[in-house]
């Protein structure tokens, strides 16, 4: 039997047969570089892989190809909900296609079975912002892909090009908040993608409302004055979600 | 440092597979758990890594007087295990570089390829993982395990899918752990048993 002799030194214990062990716990990685780091291997994998990258690009532009085939260029004189409508068929377009994409960056750990390594090594926080930054910037890819295909290939005309730009922005923020906590809760379950439909579905509703509604007012053109109400909506929708994911994560990624 | 269990049980529905396991083991001592396929093996050792909470019991670390339950003892331990996998896209040295940064290691180039050399995969540092046979990939493991030279070691299945080379690794690998730690081995293999200074059958 060794029996460990604890009074040899602070930082070290010598038991009777030579070991040495650090007693000091190592300090603490960064949140901002362990973040970093899970934002960077992301993006590295996705690019050399392009799973959902490609999945979210074939599914947006075939959207709107469709919509366009179907509809055609709508003349203002045909609607007068006309920009509520386009606003809608673009949101709804970028909705579908991030279902079929977000809940990758959780799903790909546990299905290639490198989640357990990730859980070991890195600290819960700097997954989920890791994996949040990820999600975003693919949306905003996204984002940038879907509306330049509506404003080209539906003629759609945007009055306040900012607006549209912030509104897109924060919707996409209140998409990515809503979905990455959820991707990482049905990451393990069997049925993914239903269950990934089912729980968004219903935090997704709210944000989605009033990003159509902004983006509306965008594409008339309205003032500040008018367009800043959805756009602090969608802000503070954000910044709940935020708040609570960072609370509920740790939990779930343990669990 | 010494690891504590508690009574310990792990039951799977009505199943128990492992009922009431007490011990402590110490700083420099190898603990090897054997027993057949779906003893529980697995599971202690999954226990012991905080990956999964036992039906009843309690596992303890204790290090420098202070106590870490396994949930929040990642940064104590080394894994190895056969379901235990890296990244397939990235190469092994842009694997250990990112196992390395969320612990908050700062590991030049050349640590990292000490670091292959010592398991074996020498020369290999920047080859995609993907393109490893299983046995260089479980090599990459042991980098992955002792990137952070933790006290403590849970090796389950240590040399399934190695060669002789890589048995020989093992060896090696546990005989440096007598000095800096504790390790705990789970095995079907009845030759692995000499690693133990105790053996815990199962089953």
């Amino acid at each position: 039997m060794i029996d460990s002799d604890q009074t040899t030194s602070e930082s070290t214990l010598i038991a009777k047969n030579n070991v040495q062990v650090s007693s000091l716990k190592p300090q603490a990685p960064s949140l901002a570089a362990a973040t970093l780091a899970v934002f960077r291997k992301d993006l590295r994998i996705e690019l050399r892989s392009r799973y959902a990258l490609n999945a979210l690009l074939l599914f947006a532009v075939s959207t709107v190809v469709a919509i366009s085939l179907g509809l055609g260029p709508i003349a203002p004189r045909d609607n007068r909900d006309l920009k509520l409508i386009q606003a809608a068929l673009m949101w709804v377009a970028l909705l579908f296609a991030a279902f079929t994409g977000l809940a990758r960056a959780f799903v790909q750990e546990e299905d290639t079975r490198t989640a357990t390594a990730l859980r070991l090594a890195a600290p819960p926080l700097a997954v989920y912002l890791g994996k949040l930054l990820f999600n975003l910037l693919l949306l905003l890819v996204l984002d940038a892909v879907i509306a330049a295909l509506f404003i080209a290939m539906l003629r759609v005309g945007v009055g306040a090009p900012l607006m549209f730009a912030a509104v897109l922005a924060v919707g996409s923020c209140a998409l990515v908040a809503a979905t990455t906590l959820i991707a990482a809760i049905i990451a393990r379950a069997s049925a993914k993608g239903a269950l990934f439909a089912v729980l968004s579905f219903p935090l997704l509703i709210p944000p989605l409302v009033v990003a159509i509604r902004g983006t509306a007012f965008a594409l008339e053109g309205e003032s500040w004055a008018v367009g800043a109400a959805p756009i602090q909506v969608l802000l503070a929708y954000t910044l709940a979600l935020f708040v609570a994911s960072l609370f509920l994560f740790k939990s779930v990624w343990e669990a | 440092m010494q690891l504590e269990l508690a009574n310990i049980t792990i039951d799977y529905g009505p199943r128990r597979v492992l009922a009431g396991a007490s011990l402590t083991l110490r700083a420099g001592q190898v603990l090897v758990v054997a027993g057949a396929n779906g003893s529980g093996k697995s599971s202690l050792l999954r226990v012991l890594a905080g990956l999964q909470r036992p039906s009843a019991g309690t596992a303890t670390y204790e290090l420098g007087g202070a106590r870490y339950q396994p949930e929040d003892a990642g940064w104590l331990l080394g894994w190895v295990a056969p379901d235990l996998q890296l990244y397939r896209e990235l190469t092994a040295v842009e694997n250990l570089r990112f196992f390395a940064d969320v612990r908050g290691l700062r590991k030049t180039r050349a640590e990292l390829a000490t670091l292959l050399e010592e398991v074996g995969l020498a020369g290999r540092g920047d080859d995609a993982l993907a393109t490893f046979s299983s046995g260089m990939a479980y090599r990459l493991k042991y980098a992955y395990a002792l990137l952070h030279d933790p006290p403590v070691l849970l090796l389950d299945e240590p040399t399934v899918t190695l060669d002789e080379r890589g048995a020989a690794l093992v060896e090696r690998v546990v005989a440096r752990q007598r000095t800096r730690g504790l390790a705990v081995i789970a095995t079907n293999d009845s030759r692995e048993l000499r690693y133990g200074d105790y053996v815990l059958r199962l089953g």
